[in-house]
């Protein structure tokens, strides 16, 4: 069982939690012309690091709002949590 | 090498079983081979099977990390099905049922082949309308599919929960008779001795830690063990793929995920399918130990952990428990957790790269040991021929560019989508 630190909530059970995936992947400017290739990557390319992630979870059945966690992905651990807007 | 046969059994057997040739050799690795697979899993060592058999390439080295059999193919629920409705995987697992029912004579070791029919629970109207589509479609592809009503499914599974006031109530099903399981850890050990046999140097316990590249050209590997020269290298490492690609500066349509399986204590025989739970992600069969074999969905965070999480289990054995009530009453014997490539369209990648002599087979998702043979076959005659087969080349990596996705469920990484 993860225990997931909240930025708003405090410590919680993973059963509180839904995973959003790679926090690090960004969507392309809007407005801007996308080719192809930067679409594509930004969709279904991943980096799927061994060791530390950062990525997105939603506190889907307590604030419901979304949040960054870095954690490792052999270990669970654990790192840091914070807001969708801090960088980690 | 040695046959294994009744008469070398009782042989051997008055000798104490003392005189038995080891199955497959620990060499060192040579300087340079024609081609190298990098994981010697089932995947990787029927690669290096058939590049020697079909290809009479045999100057070859597969490199295992850890020991033969120790990754997913000795971790998975043993399942062997085609029961899928696109063409390309339809028509590239068929082939693989056809070296399945002839794989215990082809490499003279006993993989336990049970074909003894998978059937897919539906549960309102509209999945029996669903399987009735996939069941023709598998049936024009020439793979068999009967699709079964209520009172059908209760004859076979007489102790699937049947009762009027269930939360997800059996309508019928979609059964692929051929479809069954064989014995996993069986077949690494038969691809292995054989391809040992025709002269494939099986090396374990040596990591990977670089690749040689010239001018988009490989030329090596380097390993633990020492650099390695060879021409044409195969990468067929399921969970570990995006590691060894960071090594390779490239970025892949992957994500590396946690999938648990468990068996319960062993009981009398009492289930002789495969059945899979139609409102959700479990399915279960019955060993020849008598274990129930379960499984389900991925513990659904990116993770290279080999060990799962409680919560995932639960989530899983409550559907389990929602069809087969007895089931609440067993005790769990063991449970465990294998890294899965996942593909983000929820199908296989088989493909050469943009680095001449590099060869791709990745993105197995849930299903990796049943394309054992198939997958092996295939990534044997790409890396040989320098060129896909017909058969994969649908498992395109240019596909997630192209927009020809073969989204079978479209489930890929994100499970929540189901």
């Amino acid at each position: 069982m993860l225990n997931i630190k909240c930025p708003y909530c405090g410590m919680r059970s993973q059963n509180e939690f839904a995973y959003g995936g790679d926090a690090t992947v960004k969507r392309p400017e809007l407005n801007k012309e996308v080719s192809d290739k930067e679409w594509d990557t930004f969709v279904y390319f991943r980096k799927s690091p061994r060791g530390k992630h950062v990525e997105l979870w939603h506190h889907v059945s307590g604030c419901r709002q979304w949040f960054k966690v870095q954690r490792d992905t052999v270990t669970h651990e654990i790192f840091k949590t914070a807001e969708i807007s801090e960088e980690i | 090498m040695q046959k294994y046969s009744v008469f070398s059994l009782i042989k051997n057997a008055f000798k104490g079983h003392k005189d038995w040739e080891v199955a497959w050799k620990d060499p060192t690795p040579k300087a340079e081979y024609d081609a190298i697979i990098i994981g010697g899993g089932g995947h990787g060592l029927a690669t290096a099977y058939y590049l020697a058999k079909e290809h009479k390439i045999t100057n070859v080295a597969v490199i295992e990390k850890g020991w033969i059999g120790g990754g997913n193919v000795g971790r998975n629920t043993t399942i062997l099905r085609s029961n899928y409705m696109h063409d390309e995987n339809g028509l590239f697992y068929e082939f693989g049922m056809d070296l399945w029912r002839r794989m215990s004579q082809d490499l003279n070791f006993n993989v336990m082949y049970s074909p003894r029919g998978i059937i897919n629970l539906a549960h309102s109207d509209a999945q029996m309308n669903a399987y009735s589509r996939r069941g023709n479609s598998m049936r024009l592809n020439g793979i068999d599919a009967v699709l079964l009503g209520r009172e059908e499914v209760k004859k076979l599974v007489p102790m699937l929960d049947f009762s009027e006031n269930v939360r997800f109530p059996i309508f019928g099903g979609l059964m692929q008779p051929s479809g069954g399981t064989a014995r996993h850890d069986a077949v690494a050990w038969g691809y292995a001795r054989q391809a040992d046999s025709m002269g494939v140097d099986i090396i374990q316990h040596c990591e990977v830690t670089g690749f040689n590249v010239v001018n988009g050209k490989i030329t090596g590997i380097q390993t633990s063990k020492g650099n390695i020269k060879a021409k044409k290298v195969g990468l067929c490492v399921a969970g570990s793929t995006s590691v060894l690609a960071e090594l390779l500066n490239m970025n892949l349509p992957i994500e590396t995920h946690l999938l648990q399986a468990c068996v319960s204590e062993p009981i009398k025989p009492l289930l002789d399918h495969v059945v899979t739970f139609g409102a959700g992600h479990f399915y279960c069969s019955q060993s020849d130990k008598g274990e129930m074999v379960m499984g389900g969905d991925l513990d659904g965070y990116n993770s290279y952990a080999q060990r799962g999480n409680l919560p995932t289990l639960q989530h899983v054995l409550t559907e389990g428990v929602a069809m087969f009530p007895f089931l609440s009453k067993l005790k769990m014997l063991r449970t465990w957790g294998g890294v899965m490539d996942m593909s983000m369209d929820g199908s296989p990648i088989i493909d050469k790269t943009h680095i001449q002599g590099l060869y791709l087979n990745c993105g197995w998702c849930y299903g990796g040991f049943k394309a054992t043979p198939a997958s092996g076959w295939t990534f044997a005659h790409t890396i040989a021929q320098d060129r896909v087969h017909e058969l994969n080349k649908g498992f395109a990596l240019n596909r997630f560019n192209t927009g020809h996705l073969i989204d079978e469920k479209g489930l890929g990484t994100k499970t929540w989508i189901s």
